[in-house]
């Protein structure tokens, strides 16, 4: 049986994984290849880094990294922020990770994903989406909308309607980040998450708000997403994946117990 | 030494950095000469079956991956494993290696169960030689699988499919899952590969 994964996200600014609360007042948590090695010990099934300053910064993401966590671990990892050319896709995947997310370029110029599955194969091109609840049901049946640039802009697109035509298009996997969740550990946005994973017929990530086990519990059992992002509360020590994964486990989730 | 064939299906990174962590001289190679060369050889791959295909015979590489694939230890990865196989109904059809008995299918749709695979699937085995047991979990990623088939050792079930997981034939071992991505148990059988000695008496 195909078993639920457990994500750590690392948040990469100035070559050190930091967090904060919806993008503002970030911490340095430590180096992105330490906490690397340390997550894939610790039984993380996947992990993800995005970089949180290279778009804004209008730089390439930091490749030397890249590479220095694909020699150093041996678990599937994402990486995200400033691919903005299938030339940036291209020295990811040979700096040797797994999959490429977009998220805000692909708003921009959505064949970029088109471009990328024809490349690299869909199964490498990870859409990331920060959908917001939104009162404009009119040009967002869904009541919610995408927003870009690290929540700051909203793109007046339909989230429902920009997963269906990413995957249209090639996207492999889609990551809901849920503006209204991200960093609060009060658990995902189930609404949301739910209504993408019914809507698309390749795997969808529950992203922002987890909290406790249970919140990865309902993020699988009740809206379906197939995998689950965890940042904040794996980062501060509050929990770890063993205990996560040792309640998901005894509540009946299908996880990845030995490692 | 190791051979890994570059025949431009996916990417290599990952294979090659999984033997240079166990500390093992392995080469990327497009050339049939290096593979006829090599004590052992692993054959990887991600994407399309026809576009693989293509890319072995106009890479010249055909004969010399069949001729490895029945005569020293061999690894097939993923897509590596698929082509040994006779047919694929990938891409409207497809003739492979036909190096092991069997055909390639797509996973049907089943409410639920996404397509392609991605992630960890626990498996059954029955290796003679002990590469994967009953229990492991490995890491997948595809969209189609072989069928059971006389060489199987191992399956794993997904979208209300019993499929391959792996196969064996002599020195032959192929997996559909990704052992260089599968973390420790993943480089346990890359070591497992390396230091079995073949049963035709070559190293």
């Amino acid at each position: 049986m195909l078993k639920k994964r457990i994500i750590p996200c690392l948040d990469v600014r100035g070559g050190r994984v930091t967090k904060g609360v919806r993008f503002q007042n970030n911490v340095d948590l430590g180096d992105p290849v330490e906490m690397a090695v340390a997550y894939s010990d610790g039984g993380a099934d996947e992990l993800v880094f995005y970089d949180i300053t290279a778009s804004a910064e209008h730089r390439p993401i930091d490749i030397g990294m890249v590479s220095e966590v694909a020699r150093t671990i041996r678990i599937p990892f994402a990486v995200g922020g400033g691919i903005s050319t299938l030339a940036d896709m291209e020295r990811v995947i040979l700096a040797g990770a797994e999959k490429i997310s977009v998220n805000s370029l692909a708003v921009q110029n959505p064949q970029v994903i088109a471009e990328g599955a024809r490349e690299f194969g869909n199964q490498c091109i990870v859409l990331g989406m920060d959908p917001v609840q939104t009162e404009d049901h009119t040009r967002c049946p869904s009541g919610y909308e995408i927003t870009t640039r690290g929540f700051r802009e909203h793109s007046g697109i339909d989230a429902v309607e920009w997963a269906k035509r990413a995957v249209e298009l090639g996207a492999g996997e889609i990551v809901v980040n849920s503006v209204d969740a991200d960093g609060t550990q009060s658990g995902f946005e189930l609404t949301v998450t739910r209504l993408i994973a019914e809507a698309v017929d390749v795997p969808v990530v529950a992203s922002g708000g987890a909290g406790c086990a249970e919140h990865i519990r309902d993020a699988f059992r009740i809206a379906h997403a197939d995998a689950a992002i965890v940042a904040g509360i794996l980062h501060t020590g509050r929990t770890t994946i063993r205990q996560l994964k040792d309640a998901l486990h005894a509540d009946g989730i299908p996880v990845r117990m030995t490692w | 030494m190791i051979a890994i064939v570059d025949y431009h299906a996916g990417n290599l990174t990952s294979v090659r950095l999984a033997f240079q962590a166990l500390g093992c001289a392995a080469s990327v190679t497009s050339s049939p000469d290096e593979i006829r060369a090599a004590d052992r050889v692993v054959f990887p791959g991600v994407g399309a079956a026809y576009a693989a295909m293509e890319n072995l015979r106009s890479l010249g590489l055909v004969e010399a991956v069949r001729e490895a694939a029945v005569t020293k230890p061999f690894l097939g990865i993923c897509l590596g494993m698929q082509i040994l196989f006779e047919h694929s109904e990938e891409d409207g059809g497809v003739n492979l290696l036909g190096v092991l008995p069997g055909r390639v299918r797509r996973f049907p749709n089943v409410p639920g169960c996404k397509v392609p695979e991605i992630g960890w699937n626990e498996i059954e085995a029955n290796d003679p030689r002990g590469f994967v047991r009953t229990y492991e979990e490995y890491y997948f990623v595809h969209s189609y699988y072989a069928e059971l088939n006389p060489c199987t050792v191992a399956t794993a079930g997904y979208s209300g499919v019993n499929f391959t997981a792996a196969v064996r034939k002599g020195d032959l071992f192929a997996c559909q899952f990704h052992p260089e991505k599968s973390g420790k148990l993943g480089l346990k059988l890359l070591r497992c590969f390396v230091q079995t000695p073949s049963t035709e008496g070559r190293s």
